[in-house]
């Protein structure tokens, strides 16, 4: 029912229950006994709907939304691959999501091996000696990572070691982490090519500076030629070198951050490593670290002495930064990733998604403006369609693709092109599906000359149509409560 | 080939045509050759579905499932078998962020949805569309009211749990903030202390409760205080418990903030869980993460939407109030389908159970003469005891027995020597408490 349109309050009848607890074995106590004093007055509003109100409310409402599995998802940086069903059954053992955190390792061997053993994998796979999985996601992963190049600088006296190094193109959360960890952000303007522009960089390093982060390939898909040099210079300048994951994918197999000089640096298992997107999280953001900052690292640790594995909290931690160990679960899916991929595998995930991104951006040119020329990594960024004529923006390319049954790319970012679609494939999708798309890019292109009140109009054949968000804004309806408020003001 | 990996020979070869290239490696030319990684990754072989459930199988093995009767802010409540069928539909579970509203209505529904259940439980007006976890959702409310008062110090209650003061400690030292603690008395936070710490510096104050020894304090007084002072009032509460008690509106809270994962979510091994966030709107623009709002189409339909998007990372860069980029939105989702099934009711029902068995083990085990309540005072689902049964002679008699609880409180400092937890939820039947009793009763 693609026309569903209740809330689940709107099916709401009083008397009615969704749940079956056990009876009560004590009747002697109530919690009516604590004082009043410190129980709730107000009447919660909380839908009161039978069992299946709630399963066909939910499936009505899911099948509005658009997963990997209903089609194409060529969204740029957010690495949309398939999430593997495996990983889902690896997840719902019992045996694993039973476990309370606070258990004595002697029953928790099992986890805690999995636990271990992925952090060994993924210093394996980046270069880099020694991993923490307990940041929850990635932007949390960039914080804590900043946090220990704080924490390094501080650790040797140098307290005013307090400026990162950021380039324009980078990922909004790079200088928003930076000021969170207590760090000034210094913007350095990319090069005519995309890159690092070396002589920018030197102009900014000083004594003051902490570090460098840096994407690599960079937002636009480009990889940064000079990494080496860069790495060089900020080391030079008593700097540690930063790597924003949320590329990585397009390196799995071919080459490796601590080889490239990174110091620190997050991985996304949400991206790379397969687990789901969740509609926003929940994701995981694993931190990793250069032999000499890995006693920084946040509490709880996860170590192995012979062959028993056990928590350590450590004085020369950064602190701690989650509850407890992360996002585990969701560690468990991208474990089971990398042990069905295997070594074999891994290697080819990188060169495959670099090779459908290159199709694309050989397909795309002749209609859509390549701002940066020469090959990609793992993605393209266009810079709208070449023929500017009629006012089609990017948007309206991006709406309308939803009508032939597509996700949209990422748009208006990076920042760089005003008109910026940034197309990301992955390894997992098929010549077919990429042709496809390519054909509906160029359709697209056709229709921006022939028809371009057509874009300007889409999406048409979606559950809903433009939103307006003038009025969410304004308006500020954020809950049921509020939307009664605002229906019986209106009369 | 691999079965996540489409390409045929033939493919790679005709795109290869296409790119006027001979080999994948020509794509990777701006790499340096240095840095080129060459050999073979040094990580097991691949491996077929059934050797992995084999291999899950042998790991399973060196778990143990036990009956839990441990708390501290991760509970085994009941989870409706409702809940995995919905939030394991791909549709969920597959997407990204809602940012193209068109086909993403299921996310940003149950998003607004979940906003609605968490703004009438803690009675505040807006709730964001959730936040990691409970402990870093209370260290961006600590950072929420230094941006808000435009002060730099947080008063921390002495009965936080110590996972959520680590975490506030973290970032206020590294975002270079300052805090101080209120002491506790009798197990409860001591509002002469609070009067004592309150000064012009000071940009909010946060409370727990049920707080970490498992007692519901009573902030009578605490808002008129700290309202006088110009500090926000931040209250940490497990939401579940917000079915019964006080809601944070009612104890005059500014900010509400704490743990989801009492919404019947697996104990998980600590994660994923779901922390919430919820205040007025008047500091609505100061809050962090993503906020659903209600709107409608063009064609007038109704429609929800990601909105105030100016506060955030991606459009604020380095003049963000926090770096949060997502949510746990499936956990969200986790809680809303819960919520909708337990009602108002359900959410009464299982706090009472929950009350009511933790109270049969409280009296149960008093009476053995072995365990004496230092503090006495009102509790939900959880307690703590002071005993002189060595902890280990606890854990060890009741791990025979498959049974997890009377956790050693010292485990988080030093302080809390001889002290240990129970927590009771719905799940425990009578025999497994007796049975509990049975096993403490003959330790000394």
């Amino acid at each position: 029912m693609i026309n569903y349109n209740k809330m689940i309050f709107e099916l709401s009848n009083s008397e009615r229950i969704g749940y079956s607890l056990p009876r009560e074995k004590f009747s002697e106590f109530h919690i009516n006994q604590l004082s009043d004093n410190l129980l709730r007055k107000k009447e919660l509003l909380l839908p009161e709907v039978s069992e299946l109100d709630v399963l066909r409310h939910f499936t009505n409402i899911s099948i509005k939304n658009f997963g990997v599995e209903n089609g194409f998802y060529p969204l740029g940086s957010c690495t949309m691959k398939y999430n593997p069903k495996i990983n889902e059954e690896m997840a719902a053992n019992k045996a694993f999501s039973n476990l309370h955190p606070l258990q004595p390792t002697s029953t928790t061997q099992g986890a805690l091996e999995v636990y271990y053993n992925l952090q060994t994998y993924l210093s394996e796979l980046s270069g880099l000696h020694e991993f923490s999985i307990n940041p929850y996601a990635g932007a949390h992963g960039e914080l804590v990572g900043l946090m220990v190049i704080k924490a390094y600088h501080e650790d040797r006296g140098d307290f005013k070691r307090k400026k990162i190094i950021i380039p324009d193109s980078a990922h909004g959360t790079n200088p928003a982490s930076t000021v969170v960890c207590g760090m000034d952000v210094v913007e350095i303007e990319s090069n005519e090519l995309g890159r690092v522009d070396l002589k920018k960089l030197k102009a900014v390093l000083n004594d003051e500076i902490a570090g460098m982060m840096l994407t690599n390939p960079n937002t636009l898909g480009i990889f940064e030629n000079d990494i080496c040099e860069i790495t060089k210079l900020i080391h030079e300048a008593g700097g540690l070198m930063y790597y924003d994951g949320a590329n990585l994918n397009a390196l799995l197999g071919k080459v490796r951050p601590g080889d490239m000089g990174f110091d620190v640096m997050h991985i996304n298992l949400h991206k790379t490593f397969s687990t789901p997107h969740g509609g926003g999280g929940p994701g995981s953001g694993p931190v990793g670290v250069t032999e000499t900052l890995a006693k920084y690292l946040p509490n709880p640790r996860i170590k192995k002495l012979d062959d028993y594995y056990f928590v350590e909290n450590s004085s020369t931690a950064l602190g701690q930064i989650s509850s407890y160990f992360g996002n585990y679960l969701v560690a468990l899916r991208a474990y089971t990733y990398i042990r069905t991929l295997g070594k074999e595998n891994l290697k080819l995930v990188g060169p495959y998604a670099t090779l459908n991104a290159n199709y694309i951006s050989k397909a795309l040119r002749t209609a859509y403006e390549l701002p940066i020329k020469g090959y990609c990594m793992h993605e393209v960024v266009f810079n709208g369609l070449i023929n500017k004529d009629n006012d089609v923006r990017t948007l309206d390319i991006a709406k309308r693709l939803l009508d032939f049954g597509m996700h949209a790319p990422t748009v208006y970012f990076p920042l760089l092109f005003p008109q910026a679609i940034m197309i990301e494939p992955t390894e997992t999708e098929s010549k077919e599906t990429i042709d496809d798309f390519i054909n509906v890019m160029h359709k697209i292109a056709i229709e921006a000359k022939e028809d371009p009140d057509k874009l300007k109009q889409a999406p048409t054949k979606t559950p809903i149509r433009r939103t307006d968000e003038v009025f969410a804004a304004k308006m500020m309806i954020f809950s049921y409560k509020d939307y009664l408020e605002y229906i019986n003001n209106r009369g | 080939m691999f079965k996540y990996f489409p390409h045929t020979k033939a493919d790679i070869e005709s795109m290869l045509k296409t790119l006027n290239i001979s080999s994948i490696d020509e794509l990777f030319k701006d790499v340096p050759e240095s840095v080129i990684f060459n050999s073979d990754y040094d990580v097991p072989s691949f491996m077929s579905e059934s050797e992995l459930r084999n291999h899950f199988a042998e790991l399973s093995k060196k778990n143990q499932e036990l009956t839990l009767f441990s708390g501290l802010g991760i509970y085994d409540h009941y989870q409706p078998a409702v809940i995995d069928a919905v939030t394991s539909r791909q549709e969920f579970m597959t997407s990204y962020t809602p940012y193209q509203p068109e086909i993403s209505q299921g996310t940003l529904q149950y998003i607004f949805e979940y906003q609605s259940m968490i703004q009438t439980l803690t009675g505040l007006e807006v709730s964001n569309a959730s936040m990691y976890d409970g402990t870093t959702a209370t260290a961006e409310a600590c950072f929420m009211a230094c941006a808000v008062a435009k002060r730099n110090k947080i008063l921390i209650s002495s009965t936080l749990n110590p996972n959520t003061v680590n975490v506030i400690k973290t970032y206020l030292k590294y975002k270079e903030l300052e805090w101080d603690f209120i002491a506790e008395k009798d197990g409860v936070v001591d509002i002469e202390d609070l009067k004592n710490k309150l000064d012009k510096d000071v940009a909010g104050v946060v409370v727990q409760k049920p707080n970490f020894y498992g007692i519901i304090e009573d902030y009578e007084g605490f808002a008129d205080l700290i309202k006088a002072n110009k500090s926000l009032f931040i209250v940490n509460a497990d939401i579940s418990t917000l079915g019964v008690l006080k809601s944070p509106k009612e104890d005059g809270a500014d900010i509400a903030c704490g743990e989801c994962q009492s919404l019947g979510m697996p104990v998980a091994f600590g994660g994923p869980s779901l922390g919430y966030l919820a205040t007025e709107k008047t500091y609505v623009r100061k809050m962090p993460g993503r906020i659903c709002g209600y709107t409608h189409d063009l064609e007038g339909r109704r429609a929800f939407v990601l909105t105030l998007q100016a506060r955030e990372q991606h459009i604020r860069r380095s003049k963000a109030n926090s770096n949060i980029c997502s949510n746990q939105s499936l956990m969200a989702l986790f809680a809303t389908i819960y919520l909708s099934l337990m009602g108002k009711n359900g959410l009464r029902e299982v706090n009472n159970l929950s009350y009511q068995g933790a109270h049969y083990l409280y009296e149960k085990l008093l009476k053995t003469k072995k365990f004496t309540d230092p503090f006495k005072k009102p509790f939900l689902k959880e307690f703590t005891l002071e005993t002189n049964i060595p902890k280990e002679a606890i854990q060890t008699a009741l791990l025979e027995k498959g049974i997890f609880g009377g956790i050693g409180l010292d485990v988080f400092g030093e302080q809390y020597e001889g002290l240990i937890n129970f927590s009771v939820t719905e799940k425990r039947t009578k025999a497994e408490i007796d049975n509990l009793v049975n096993i403490l009763e003959g330790l000394s």
